[in-house]
């Protein structure tokens, strides 16, 4: 139980078996599917941008957000079935359709957003089919938020203690972390004078992301600690450093467009180090049982004094 | 459609349910079957795990030595299909914490142990696993370990290619020739049970040997087991069983005596596999209270587009405002 950390509160009492884990870690690869949340992000948002760009007449943001959202697919699909223990059976992901897998939902949102979106960026590009091309990037803009979003549930819907109970926050805390790194993507990528809805998108996301992050640790109690200890607690602290810094430069980058580039980095970094600590936390609370046991036996101590609170107010036989 | 409003009723995610493999969808079938493992007998010879490990061919994963207690098995995993887990307690000391180390030391006793325990007494009062010659005054709590086989299995719910699946028995089995080793089943498991092998790259647990079930036959463990601690049989059949060797163990005066998993309205729906106990769960290294994770799909679904909507909405802000 010793961690050479001082603590305000005192170390809770729970027993074990020797101290081993109750849960298994996840086999998950890393950096594979930490970089596959980040890039599903990035991708996602900047499908958005690109219609945005497309409608509001911005060719050069549009060119440079429809090539990252069909890069960014391209690469976390690799991502994704490189993560695979066989490799070659990805397709099996799509030989069924399950609700209650957020794994089968992401398939099927990752694939029709990979297509539309590689079709609208090659569209444009080529100039070939532009109606048609311009329709696939409409699609994509459809399923590039849930596919930025969707991640949420596929860490919460486990049994893993601080990626479960954040069920209600992380969606929200994902969602922000994809508008600052497409945002902050095309902030490096675009021309300097079409780049403001990038920096408006990042801007909001940024601020979103620390306050919504900062949120889930105040609602996770007990739980905050594997997000704040450890390597997962230096990478939170990273991506708080990097997107604060975004946010600075960004400010001062109003007419410097290098800032404004190094600022959009910034943002982009941010994010991903906030998706290595959102995995890392999992690991970690998954190899010390403290982090099962206590909230359970906090839960039935809890359910015991409702019962018995109940209880006393009738008349008990 | 009418089939997927079905699969996703409240009660395919959660709470009491009756009959699992009706809802996954068999009209006809045999009855539940399952485990009762009942640890007050056990005596640690791991029958079970050799039993299942040569039925089943499961590979051997690695012949360490733990040196925290008997038990070098260590854990269920993906090569590991039953555990033998093994506690030492000082008798009457309560559990918390290390157990003090005997020195071994003639008319000398550790520290703490509130009871003596003479050479040649057949058990310690009123608790069937209390040991006594050479280790007197030690309590020995053996447990065989097993999957749940849950009535909602959270294993099989997050699979993405369908590769666990319902048995018509009720179990909760793997599909070695459709599953890709996502490993999504791995952190999904309140328990810790199932687990991905390596060196192959696919998932593996155990199947409650589906095989043997098919033929009429004992699953293996269970047919090993030398002192009936792993019992096999039709689910309800078991639960009355337990329910009455709780209640003779109560009457003996053994007072910690608990059922674990035999409850159809727990957090998981109540175990296919359960336990009778004689400390708390958590000593065994099981959770105190396991909820399956799908308690809270719907939750997490209207979440998930909720923030997807907010996104949108926020890509779309993105263009008002200045012209730059």
């Amino acid at each position: 139980m010793k961690r050479g950390e001082q603590s305000m509160v005192p170390e809770p009492e729970f027993q074990s078996y020797y101290g081993r884990p109750i849960l298994k870690e996840p086999t998950w690869k890393t950096p594979d599917v930490p970089i596959y949340l980040w890039i599903g992000g990035i991708a996602g948002g900047s499908s958005l941008l690109a219609e945005g760009a497309a409608l509001s007449g911005r060719p050069g943001l549009e060119r440079v957000t429809r090539l990252t959202a069909a890069t960014g697919a391209a690469i976390g699909t690799v991502a994704l079935v490189h993560d695979l223990g066989r490799p070659e059976r990805f397709l099996n992901m799509l030989r069924v359709f399950k609700p209650t897998s957020p794994l089968s939902v992401g398939s099927y949102i990752l694939a029709p957003f990979s297509s539309l979106a590689g079709a609208a960026a090659a569209s444009h590009v080529t100039g070939v089919a532009p109606r048609l091309g311009r329709l696939a990037g409409a699609g994509a803009a459809v399923f590039g938020p849930p596919l930025a979003t969707y991640t949420a549930a596929l860490f919460s819907n486990t049994a893993i203690p601080v990626w479960h109970e954040a069920h209600r926050e992380l969606p929200f805390v994902f969602g922000a972390s994809a508008a600052a790194a497409a945002g902050g993507t095309a902030m490096m990528l675009a021309p300097a004078a079409e780049s403001g809805p990038a920096v408006r998108m990042a801007g909001i996301g940024a601020v979103a992301e620390l306050g919504l992050a900062h949120h889930m640790e105040q609602r996770l109690g007990m739980l905050a600690e594997p997000y704040e200890k450890g390597l997962a607690g230096k990478l939170t602290k990273l991506s708080r450093a990097l997107t604060v810094t975004g946010l600075g430069l960004s400010a001062l980058g109003q007419r410097r467009p290098w800032l404004r580039r190094v600022a959009g980095a910034s943002y982009s970094a941010g994010s991903l180090a906030l998706r290595f600590a959102v995995f890392e936390a999992g690991r970690e609370s998954a190899r010390d049982p403290k982090y099962v046991v206590v909230p359970q036996r906090e839960r039935i101590r809890a359910r015991e004094e409702e019962a018995r609170r109940q209880g006393s107010g009738t008349v008990s036989v | 459609m009418s089939r997927l409003s079905e699969f996703l009723s409240p009660e395919s995610l959660w709470g009491r349910l009756d009959d699992p493999s009706q809802n996954a969808g068999y009209e006809d079938h045999p009855t539940r079957k399952g485990f009762f493992t009942d640890t007050s007998v056990c005596i640690g010879c791991k029958a079970c795990e050799v039993a299942c490990k040569e039925w089943n061919q499961v590979p051997d994963d690695g012949y360490l030595l733990t040196g925290m207690s008997y038990d070098n098995t260590q854990q269920l995993g993906a090569s590991t299909w039953r555990h033998v887990a093994f506690i030492e307690q000082p008798v009457g000391a309560p559990s918390t914490g290390a157990p003090p180390t005997d020195l071994g030391m003639p008319g000398s006793k550790p520290p703490g142990w509130e009871r003596e325990v003479t050479l040649g007494e057949d058990l310690v009062d009123g608790d069937p696993q209390g040991a006594a010659s050479g280790d007197s005054g030690v309590r020995w709590l053996m447990s065989s370990d097993v999957c749940k086989h849950c009535t909602h299995a959270a294993c099989l719910d997050v699979c993405p290619t369908g590769s666990l699946f319902r048995t018509e028995f009720g179990t909760v089995v793997v599909q070695e020739d459709i599953c890709n080793g996502c490993g999504y089943c791995v952190p999904a498991c309140p328990y810790g049970v199932i687990d991905q092998r390596k060196d192959d790259g696919r998932a593996f647990k155990c199947t409650l040997c589906y095989d043997r079930l098919k033929e009429g036959q004992t699953p293996a463990c269970a047919q090993a087991c030398p002192t009936e601690s792993i019992q096999f049989g039709d689910l309800d059949e078991l639960r009355e069983r337990a329910a009455a060797r709780v209640e003779q163990l109560h009457d003996q005066g053994v007072d910690v005596a608990r059922l674990y998993g035999a409850d159809p309205d727990d957090g998981v729906g109540g175990d296919g596999a359960f336990f009778l106990l004689l400390d708390e769960p958590e000593v065994y290294g099981l959770p105190p209270d396991p909820v399956v994770t799908t308690r809270d799909l719907g939750s997490m679904w209207r979440h998930v587009g909720a923030g997807a909507l907010a996104l949108a909405g926020l890509g779309a802000a993105s263009f008002l405002g200045r012209r730059r």
